[in-house]
């Protein structure tokens, strides 16, 4: 396994979602790795608390095959199980219900898709299983668009995070519509995450710096030439964008003003 | 006593001797109960119930577990 860097703690600047508190503001993803050996260095390197996870069928020919809970302990990291593959509300409530099962908690993550190659969220079925799993009982983290009517709606619901998407899911592409994240972020009480679009630490530094809760990312790093090094790259990102959100940034302006005093000037 | 019974696990028709309890299931398919959910003709079995869960012919069962997944 690859050697890691220590995990590295901010200033102590929790955050607290569904009444479980968290030091990390970054969430990754545990897709599309090289293998469960790297998927675990990366965690790790990454400093996440909280890793998004998927519910698949067990493959009964292979049964003694390795499984995820064996490379990342889930008393340790918080697993929060996925709808993805869900294109329905019932899909999505069946298979959260197989995942708290699984699991034992009831903390998920709801995305309801469109089809490719936009998978695109689709709200109306998004809305519908967010109400069926509330009901249920489940703590719904909700993938949505950035749609501030839509995301108003979830949030009265019910529903404990709001996680518009940045830019398409695996793209890359970083924010496409930062003020449209601003808006959500100005109408909303709920922890508000960039779930999807993230491409590199810039990415995720501009999501903190607009003042979001949290990120949350899985492509980034999975699909960098060295997850590792991009795992470090951005938990220091989401630090470093938190930091400057706290800090408030210095005005923008159209001229120049310079840094060094024009007084004393010799002659 | 020993009539065979066909169930449909993950899909796949599958024929057993009977009676046959779920968790007796559970271990021939050779699974860690604590890393797997079951759902029962679309009801989940509670791990605690794999016990006195008695699996019937045409029954359909689901066995699923966390994998990787963004």
């Amino acid at each position: 396994m690859d050697a890691v860097e220590p995990r590295v703690v901010g200033d102590d600047d929790p955050w607290t979602v569904a009444g479980r508190t968290f030091r990390s503001r970054l969430i990754v993803g545990t897709g599309k790795y090289a293998s469960l050996e790297q998927t675990a260095a990366a965690i790790e390197a990454s400093g996440a608390e909280i890793v998004t996870v998927a519910v698949r069928r067990v493959n009964l020919a292979d049964p003694g095959a390795p499984m995820l809970q064996d490379f990342v302990d889930p008393k340790r990291i918080t697993y929060l199980p996925n709808t993805a593959g869900c294109h329905t509300a019932d899909d999505a409530v069946r298979t959260l219900r197989l995942a708290r099962e699984a699991g034992g908690w009831n903390l998920v993550k709801l995305e309801v898709l469109g089809p490719p190659p936009h998978l695109y969220p689709d709200m109306a079925a998004t809305l519908a299983a967010a109400e069926a799993l509330i009901r249920d009982g489940f703590e719904v983290m909700v993938y949505c668009s950035d749609d501030p009517i839509y995301a108003r709606r979830l949030e009265d619901l019910g529903c404990v995070a709001i996680m518009p998407l940045g830019a398409p899911i695996g793209s890359g592409l970083g924010l496409q519509n930062p003020a449209m994240i601003h808006l959500l972020l100005q109408q909303t009480s709920l922890p508000l995450l960039v779930d999807a679009g993230v491409g590199t630490a810039s990415d995720a530094a501009i999501a903190m710096e607009l003042g979001c809760t949290a990120v949350l990312l899985n492509s980034a790093i999975a699909h960098a030439t060295d997850p590792i090094l991009m795992a470090r790259a951005m938990q220091h990102a989401v630090q470093a964008g938190r930091l400057a959100w706290r800090a408030g940034r210095m005005p923008r302006r159209l001229g120049a003003d310079p840094s060094s005093p024009l007084t004393g000037l010799i002659r | 006593m020993a009539d065979p019974i066909t169930l449909s696990l993950n899909g796949e028709p599958r024929a057993l001797p009977g009676p046959l309890r779920l968790a007796e299931l559970i271990a021939q398919l050779g699974l860690d109960t604590r890393k797997v959910a079951v759902e029962r003709n679309r009801a989940i079995v509670p791990r605690s119930a794999y016990d006195t869960t008695r699996l019937a012919d045409g029954d359909a069962l689901e066995i699923v577990h966390f994998i990787g997944g963004g």
